[in-house]
């Protein structure tokens, strides 16, 4: 494995340089160990591609979605313009996030504020290098192999891209295994609006054994993911079947990160 | 004019005052809500509408009672064409007025409408029986009480009497019209020959016709009975819809058209926050500035919702609009697994607190207090924070109502006006002032994982 080659906005202006893209690699994907590999696997996958790529690392903060969606909108905002005035003053145009709720509030909370930039999910940053050739799939270990995919709801319902994580599937040419609530009916893992940092509110059942459930049901013997919250909630649920030496919780750029040989 | 025109006229004149007063109120009570500008990309506003409430894009989701939807959509809106001519009949005293303009095709139409009739008749049963037999679950959840029930078994039943009695009359009407015009005069009946249709009557109460009597003055009688019940049925339903849920056949129209058209996931930015925020990041700016004048009117900013009046007219109007179909919560997660969070309480919640409220308005005058609030006392905070703000309701409405808009506001007045939120949220909160994060790591570690 080659030494991951990751540099900072600072490090790359300090040098006169300038990526194409940042990368906003988010609270879960810098803190959380599950989600780092995650991060990992993208920037591997940003370096095999040779996209030239930076991440704002310690200038980052949260883009303050948790926050906004529990109804702090104060704090929500604050941490908008601070994350604002760092962007615009290293003149971003770009972003790519493997966070679908940054992705999120990047780009439909952000622009009023004074942020305008071209925001991309992983799925569909991967998938245009896919198509573009930039990084190829060979060897085929997901070759049928069935596989099911759980939309996020910030990727799916909330922005409408359901087919990029899809078309990713299809050219590591697995089975693609659809549960009955897909795509805009797909069924929320149960992290959203703030609910990730709390205990749930008094019910008969987990949001995400409803959701596992559903997944396991399919047969399926990967259930791929694009969001790090949803890739906790189902590890969890999985776990809670005694399901997790049969069944795996990947996110999409793992797979590929596995396809690829990375 | 005979006397039964006069009658006719009367009753009329009657349900447009009542009709007209109520739209008013709604109307009155809808304006309660603040301002929000929604005039922008109308070509788009039009397209959504004629997609969605026209179209009925979003009914077809559910197959089954899409289908019967549609004709029962159809046929309101198809038969309407024939009441036309029903309210002329009755005003001018004429029988059947069209017939005399249009001839030939008249038969053609009264046809179509008796097939769209039948279709309704049994859509409605079929409606019945969902909803009393076989008790889908969604017609059955807590917030449907015994009015919500009612109601919609009241609109159903009544729509299948209507429909009888349109098919009825025409089918004693038919029957008469084979007749020749020298019988029918001997009863003076006269009048219901001349119509171009001779021969089998119309296509679908032909059916109904052998088992009505068969001497004229009885046929005669059924058909005017049939005719003052159609009527006046459909009269009463007109000021009763502006009572009852079933108000979205009007409201789905403007409530379509003014739905949101940026992406689901994106929330509105407040703004009484966001000129906070401007002063305390802006090290030039004045705190004691005097702001200009217009703002000096304002009220105190306030943050989020607590009361219906604190919801913009479009969210007032969401919760008129409400069919309570149950469709967004059947599938909210939350309610999915046993939370006590439905997104169609959320709406009925709104619509009944903002009738008592501008009930209670208008009888003790502008400064009234029952010391109620629609948050709180309608919509506890144990229901807002089971939301997962997953967009599975705004998604499953058909007529694109957004419960979700109003629960946000809810939890935002809760968190910044009462410093309410659970515990565990305000350490997310302040780990998030703090370090940058929702947990707590320092923002120094951040690019930690790079190296590990
Ligand atoms: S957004 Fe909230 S209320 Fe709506 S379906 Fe999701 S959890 Fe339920
Ligand atoms: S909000 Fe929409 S989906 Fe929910 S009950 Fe009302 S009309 Fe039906």
């Amino acid at each position: 494995m080659a030494d991951l080659q990751i540099r900072t906005m600072a490090d790359m202006i300090a040098v006169g340089d300038k990526p194409e893209v940042l990368f906003w690699v988010g609270c879960a994907g810098s803190f959380d160990d599950r989600a780092k590999k995650i991060t990992k696997a993208f920037s591997k996958i940003l370096n095999k591609a040779n996209v030239k790529f930076a991440v704002l690392g310690t200038e980052e903060g949260c883009t303050g979605d948790p926050a906004k969606r529990s109804g702090n909108e104060f704090l929500f905002q604050m941490q908008a313009i601070m994350n604002i005035q760092v962007m615009n003053a290293y003149e971003v145009t770009k972003i790519v996030t493997t966070c679908p709720h940054c992705f999120n509030t990047l780009k439909n909370e952000y622009p009023e504020l004074g942020g305008n930039y071209e925001v991309m999910h992983h799925t569909q940053f991967i998938q245009t290098l896919l198509s573009e050739k930039k990084i190829s799939i060979e060897g085929g270990i997901f070759k049928g192999k069935k596989i099911t995919f759980h939309d996020p709801c910030y990727l799916g319902r909330a922005n409408d891209v359901y087919e990029a994580p899809r078309e990713i599937l299809e050219k590591l040419d697995a089975e693609l295994i659809e549960m009955k609530r897909c795509k805009a009916k797909g069924l929320c893992c149960g992290a959203g609006g703030g609910q990730m940092f709390k205990e749930a509110e008094k019910g008969n059942k987990e949001v995400n054994i409803e959701r596992t459930e559903e997944a396991l049901g399919t047969d399926a013997e990967i259930i791929a993911v694009g969001c790090p919250f949803c890739n906790t909630m189902l590890t969890d649920g999985v776990k809670s079947f005694n399901k997790e030496k049969e069944v795996r919780v990947y996110d999409l750029a793992e797979l590929v990160e596995q396809a690829a040989e990375l | 004019m005979g006397i039964s025109n006069l009658i006719f006229l009367l009753l009329l004149i009657v349900t447009v005052v009542l009709f007209v007063q109520r739209v008013k109120f709604i109307r009155g009570n809808i304006l309660l809500g603040k301002p929000l500008d929604l005039s922008d990309n109308p070509s788009a506003r039009w397209k959504k509408m004629f997609r969605v409430a026209m179209g009925q894009s979003k009914m077809t989701v559910r197959p089954i009672s899409g289908l019967l939807h549609i004709f029962v959509y159809l046929g309101f809106v198809i038969i309407n064409l024939e009441m036309l001519e029903i309210v002329l009949d009755g005003l001018l005293g004429t029988h059947r007025l069209f017939s005399q303009m249009i001839g030939g095709y008249y038969k053609s139409f009264i046809n179509v409408f008796e097939t769209l009739a039948l279709l309704v008749f049994v859509s409605c049963l079929v409606f019945l029986v969902r909803r009393n037999v076989i008790k889908l679950k969604r017609f059955w959840s807590k917030e449907m009480t015994s009015w919500p029930r009612s109601d919609a078994n009241i609109i159903l039943i009544v729509e299948c009497f209507l429909m009888a009695a349109f098919l009825t009359m025409n089918a004693a009407d038919g029957a008469l019209q084979m007749a020749n015009v020298e019988d029918l005069g001997k009863f003076m009946l006269e009048h219901y020959s001349g119509v171009e249709m001779a021969g089998s009557g119309f296509l679908i109460s032909s059916f109904i016709a052998p088992i009505l009597p068969t001497d004229f003055e009885s046929l005669a009688l059924i058909e005017r009975i049939c005719w003052w019940f159609h009527i006046s049925g459909v009269l009463a339903f007109l000021v009763y819809v502006t009572y009852s849920k079933h108000l979205h056949i009007f409201l789905a129209f403007p409530n379509t058209y003014y739905s949101k058209l940026q992406p689901k996931g994106q929330l509105n930015n407040l703004a009484s926050v966001k000129k906070e925020v401007e002063l305390m990041m802006n090290p030039s700016a004045d705190p004691y500035a005097t702001p200009p004048p217009s703002e000096l009117e304002d009220e105190l900013p306030s943050f989020g919702a607590k009361e219906v009046t604190d919801l913009s007219w479009k969210q007032l109007m969401d919760s008129y609009s409400c069919t309570e179909c149950g469709r967004c919560t059947s599938v909210c997660p939350a309610n999915l697994t046993g939370k006590i969070l439905s997104p169609r309480k959320v709406m009925m919640d709104t619509r009944d607190r903002l009738e008592e409220y501008s009930a209670g308005k208008s009888t003790n005058g502008r400064d009234f207090d029952d010391g109620k609030k629609l948050l709180g006392d309608y919509i506890t905070s144990e229901e807002l924070w089971a939301c997962t703000s997953c967009n599975a309701c705004t998604d499953a409405c058909p007529i694109l109502i957004d419960p979700l808009s109003i629960i946000v506001d809810l939890r935002r007045s809760l968190v910044m006006e009462d410093s309410a939120a659970p515990t565990e949220l305000n350490g997310m909160f302040s780990n998030i002032e703090n370090n940058g994060a929702p947990w707590q790591f320092a923002q120094a570690d951040r690019l930690n994982w790079k190296d590990e």
